[in-house]
């Protein structure tokens, strides 16, 4: 039996991508240049980071490949460089550009296995948090106002040097890339609990979460399935920040001598290494790995600038 | 004995200041099948009454005492995990507002299956076929395309069927209905309430329907209960209580209706506002509004600010009015003397 309906009323079934396609999130997009540029850049570098292996033109981590001879030279347009170099060589002789991919590589599983871990702990604990109130939502949120008390960049020298003295540099080299999530992780997961929970209180009020319960939902599923659908967008907007902020956090150990050892450097550490050099001339292997950086974490913030401002309900007009 | 008794219900709501009581000794039952109006003013305490039914009154609300019993079974005190195997599955409740009830960002479809996996073991493709089935029982047009929806696609009065669609997915016993128009066109109201009514006498479904339309009372329920302040003050089959309202109260709602209205006149009202819970006038809460209460002889009137009224039958309807109470007093004595 079927009921003819009106022309105007859109066709049964409408599949996933015609959904995105009458989307207001593409839509925007295709309206907004620099949300554009800002995610062409960043695939661009998310692409050269994960393809580092078969686009770097040496591997940095390979020793044998490493020409000591071959140490500081300056990138291509400058007097004295060599063909084989494009972005010129560090201090040991790395070619810069491959380190460079592999660094950016090294910075972006940092951040977003630090970002996974914060959103997993801070989503859970939100929702426990706002949903059952009362004294877990006090504990938790204390919880959340001792871990914020510390800075990340203390927990980490505190928990980075701890584990160096215990286990010794060489098994700290091997674990630096999951210890440093975990901590990055541990260190920020109050930022996404206490966005989860506010947006959790806004909701719990609403006859929906009234009517799952009435329907004999247990609390869990009225969590999970219900209210943290309904607020994945404030996720989703501190989760582009997160990104950008965990990347700086592991430069700045790595600046500081607590995160990647040399020998697998991320960005932050291959500024650092260059800038022993600085004052010889050799500025290229401080400030392209510092570029790169930059325009990492502008692109991301710029993204997700774009993403709060079409997320936000009050600006919608739909 | 009925599907649902209701003993003494007392829920109160922990404020600062004290307690506050919304409920008091309320007592009522429906047999299976059975249709029950529950009318008031706002704030009369109606949707407390239907939320405690399940068990459901949020914090700082609590059910103090009483009892409610469904099919054999006491819910005031059983642990949550048997609560859930009632809810939604014997006992279903629909909302006012239907705008608010279904949650934006799941389909129809999703939302439907979900309730029925919830309380059997099913598998989707089953679990959509009796979602589809109940859509088309509720007349929606072109029903296997809404289950693909999302809520904010559908108009006010087809997220209503779909409300009542999802109160009816597991064969309930009884729906609760909360003012299940109120939020609709009135076109749309007389559609729904129909279309209640048709589904409630297929499936041989207990309805308790709380509303403050005496007309959709009348049309819809066999039994009705007038409450005041937290309180039951009358009660009886629906068409007496229409027709012969005992309590001032009851008097009044129906007298305030506009068809009880001389053309040209002033509607008639009920002077004053119903009290604050928390700060109830003595003896009858309703005495300060009354207008028999300044008519009445001397030792009434006092009665009528003292002691709260008991419950006194008249014909089928019970009343809790010292009037009435008065009026039945002298109408036996009489007949008494000639005896």
């Amino acid at each position: 039996m079927t009921i003819p309906t009106s022309p105007l009323e859109r066709s049964p079934t409408t599949s996933r991508r015609e959904r995105l396609r009458d989307s207001y999130l593409l839509y925007s997009f295709l309206r907004d240049p620099i949300a554009q540029l800002s995610l062409l850049v960043f695939i661009v570098l998310v692409a050269a980071a994960v393809l580092a292996p078969w686009l770097a033109p040496m591997n940095p981590y390979d020793l044998a490949q490493i020409d000591i001879l071959a140490s500081e030279l300056p990138p291509l347009w400058i007097d004295g460089s060599d063909p084989a170099y494009l972005m010129g060589t560090d201090a040991q002789g790395r070619d810069l550009l491959s380190t460079i991919l592999y660094g950016a590589r090294v910075s972006l599983i940092i951040g977003f296995g630090a970002v996974a871990m914060q959103a997993a702990l801070g989503v859970c604990f939100g929702l426990l948090a706002g949903y059952l109130g009362g004294r877990v939502d006090a504990f938790l949120m204390r919880l959340a106002d001792i871990q914020l008390s510390f800075s990340t960049l203390m927990v980490a020298i505190v928990v980075g040097a701890l584990f160096k003295a215990i286990f010794g540099g060489a098994t700290y080299s091997a674990y630096a890339v999951p210890l440093l999530v975990l901590i990055i992780g541990l260190a920020e997961w109050p930022q996404y609990a206490r966005t989860v929970r506010a947006s959790v209180l806004a909701e719990k009020g609403k006859e929906y979460v009234d009517a799952a319960r009435v329907m004999g939902l247990s609390s869990r599923r009225i969590m999970f399935r219900h209210i943290l659908p309904n607020t994945l967008s404030p996720i989703f907007v501190i989760s582009t920040v997160q990104v950008a902020n965990a990347i700086i956090s592991e430069a700045a150990l790595s600046f500081l001598g607590l995160g990647m050892p040399e020998t697998q450097p991320s960005l932050g550490s291959l500024i650092k290494s260059g800038f022993d050099y600085i004052q010889s001339g050799s500025w290229w292997i401080t400030l392209i790995p510092g570029l790169v950086l930059v325009v990492l974490v502008l692109v991301i913030n710029l993204l997700g600038d774009w993403l709060r401002d079409v997320l936000n309900p009050r600006l919608y007009k739909g | 004995m009925s599907l649902l008794e209701v003993n003494n219900l007392d829920v109160r709501f922990a404020l600062r200041r004290g307690d506050v009581q919304a409920l008091r000794d309320v007592c009522f039952s429906l047999d299976r099948g059975e249709r029950l109006g529950i009318v008031g003013e706002s704030g009369a305490g109606k949707s407390v009454a239907a939320f405690s039914l399940l068990n459901l009154i949020a914090r700082p609300g609590y059910i103090a005492g009483g009892s409610i019993r469904f099919d054999g079974q006491e819910l005031i005190g059983m642990r949550d995990r048997a609560l859930r195997r009632i809810r939604g599955h014997r006992i279903s409740l629909i909302f006012q507002d239907p705008m608010m009830t279904l949650n934006p960002v799941l389909t129809i479809g999703e939302q439907m299956v979900e309730c029925l996996k919830a309380h059997r073991r099913i598998s989707t493709r089953d679990a959509r076929a009796i979602s589809l089935r109940r859509l088309e029982q509720v007349q929606i047009p072109s029903p296997s395309a809404r289950l693909d929806q999302y809520p904010h696609e559908l108009s006010g009065g087809m997220r209503q069927r779909v409300i009542i669609a999802i109160a009816l997915l597991l064969d309930p016993d009884i729906i609760i209905a909360d003012e299940p128009t109120t939020a609709l066109d009135v076109t749309i109201q007389a559609e729904i309430m129909a279309l209640l009514l048709e589904l409630c006498e297929e499936h041989n479904v207990g309805l308790v329907l709380i509303t403050h339309d005496l007309g959709v009372v009348s049309q819809v329920t066999q039994r009705m209960l007038v409450m005041y302040a937290g309180r039951v003050i009358e009660q009886g089959p629906t068409r007496e209580i229409i027709n012969d309202p005992q309590h001032p109260y009851t008097q009044g709602l129906i007298n305030a209706l506009p068809q009880m209205a001389t053309p040209g006149s002033r509607l008639n009202q009920i002077p004053g506002s119903m009290p604050s819970l928390d700060n109830l006038p003595s003896g009858c809460a309703f005495h300060p509004r009354c207008g028999f209460v300044t008519r009445a002889d001397g030792s009434t009137r006092q009665a009528c600010v003292d002691r709260v009224p008991g419950f006194v039958t008249s014909g089928n309807c019970q009343a809790a009015c010292h009037m009435v109470a008065e009026m039945i007093e002298h109408e036996r004595l009489p007949a008494e003397e000639q005896v």
